[in-house]
């Protein structure tokens, strides 16, 4: 099994985004602090800027003020390239290279890194094992040969491959069906445990943010309006915004749905 | 067809003169046009002004062309190799830019994300992605080179256009059969076998 390398602590300083020729900003001024191995869901209404913070911290956007660390060293101290090797990072669109084979997808990270072919085929095995992709069965298929679930479990093993000690998500479970959605959040919890990764995953979904979340960090136009664990969040929303957003009449309801998950992130 | 028959050495000297010609200008063709497609299909600025030259050129009738370049590089080989090469640009400039424009952006997210730098994404994700559309663009260029350079023999470059040539000026229509046979054949083996390969990269 892989190791339990830990994770990594974020610190975002006065993080802003403004796009060219855009008036208002996308990010204004957010100030976010993420412990290390914690499971932190940026929650918000689509461009409410959630993944555009998000894609900031492997600088595929740059930001236009502020600073972010991780473990104390600024992003901008790494080139963007070396940076992004070490951070591991899932897409909605799965984004799995069609013309390469699973095994070759899953080992992407290694190979750039310059690993040998032993250590990487090793390490394929046991991430398809991690994410239960039987290595024998899968190794060797193309990408779309596979259902969509297990193209995201794909998809999680190649961001994981090269150990690193924070995962970025950005809505990974969204072009999947229902039920085929709640056994990866189970699973990416399970990963969670195991390897105690510090993971920002984001979404529109509150639902899919309360069952998978250490933190949710609710986002509205480009600013934080809340950053709790996820029973506050439910029993105590900050303003208006949250409170239609988890959505008052159903409240009671998810609160008794997810009850066995909140004991283990408000102990 | 007795042409055919009775000077098997001819044919084969001519077609493998038409053969040197065609690949050999091809090969040069795609050395200038990969660097042209990437500039096209990443470049708006640029794409226009480069896809306009090349389309002027390309629209230049093949004989035109031949003797405006006999002008400048006189008669022979040389001068067909770039006329042959010109002609190519704009089909294949076309296709590879293409091809790359075709790549899903959700996977250069994916392989910028990742760690690849800018080469390492060029040459592992999109060329790979786009090589059908490539392959497509050398078939379609391939096919009309063939045709093209049997006009070539006009200013002395050889190939089976001399037999056409040849035929013409002996009033001979067997040799104007064999030439015509000889570059029909290799015209539709060329294709054949690229639209074999164009599959069989599209998988």
């Amino acid at each position: 099994m892989p190791s339990h390398n830990g994770g990594a602590a974020l610190a975002l300083r006065g993080v802003g985004v403004t796009y060219p020729g855009a008036a208002i900003p996308a990010v204004h001024d957010v100030d976010l602090d993420i412990a290390p191995g914690e499971f932190t869901v940026f929650l918000g209404p689509s461009g409410c800027g959630k993944s555009t913070l998000m894609r900031t911290i492997n600088r595929l956007i740059e930001p236009t003020s502020g600073s972010i660390t991780i473990d104390g060293t600024d992003v901008r101290a790494l080139d963007a390239v070396t940076l992004r090797r070490g951070i591991g990072y899932v897409i909605q669109a799965v984004g799995l290279f069609p013309h390469l084979t699973i095994a070759a997808n899953v080992g992407v990270v290694p190979e750039l890194l310059g690993w040998d072919r032993a250590k990487i085929d090793a390490r394929v095995d046991e991430l398809l094992a991690l994410v239960r992709l039987d290595p024998a069965r899968y190794r060797a298929r193309l990408p779309r040969e596979l259902s969509g679930g297990e193209q995201q479990r794909a998809g999680v093993a190649r961001a994981l491959a090269a150990e690193p000690r924070l995962l970025l998500m950005d809505e990974p479970f969204g072009a999947v069906d229902a039920i085929v959605r709640a056994s990866l959040q189970d699973e990416i919890r399970a990963i969670h445990q195991q390897l105690g990764t510090t993971i920002v995953f984001v979404t529109h979904d509150v639902d899919e943010a309360l069952r998978i979340a250490d933190r949710i960090v609710v986002m509205n136009a480009g600013t934080i309006v809340q950053n709790d664990v996820p029973m506050n969040i439910l029993e105590h929303p900050a303003d208006a915004v949250v409170r239609s957003l988890v959505g008052i009449d159903e409240a009671s309801r998810r609160y008794a749905e997810v009850r066995p998950l909140l004991d283990r992130t408000s102990a | 067809m007795t042409y055919l028959i009775h000077h098997p050495g001819i044919i084969v000297a001519r077609l493998g003169e038409h053969m040197v010609l065609t690949f050999g200008s091809l090969a040069i063709a795609l050395i200038i046009a990969l660097p042209l497609g990437v500039l096209v299909a990443r470049s708006r600025l640029l794409s226009g002004p480069v896809l306009g030259v090349l389309g002027v050129i390309y629209t230049i009738p093949s004989l035109a062309l031949l003797a405006f370049l006999v002008r400048v590089f006189g008669l022979g080989t040389l001068t067909a190799i770039v006329a042959l090469v010109a002609y190519a640009q704009m089909i294949l400039v076309r296709n590879i830019a293409a091809g790359l424009r075709g790549v899903d952006p959700a996977q250069l997210e994916a392989a910028n994300g990742l760690g690849y730098t800018r080469l390492q994404r060029l040459m592992r994700i999109e060329f790979p992605q786009a090589l059908p559309v490539i392959i497509g663009g050398i078939r379609i260029a391939t096919v009309s080179l063939i045709a093209v350079a049997t006009v070539a023999a006009f200013i002395h470059a050889g190939g089976l256009g001399d037999l056409l040539f040849d035929g013409i000026h002996q009033d001979d229509p067997q040799k104007i059969v064999a030439g015509s046979i000889a570059a029909a054949a290799l015209a539709i083996v060329a294709d054949t076998l690229l639209r074999r390969a164009e599959l069989l990269v599209r998988r």
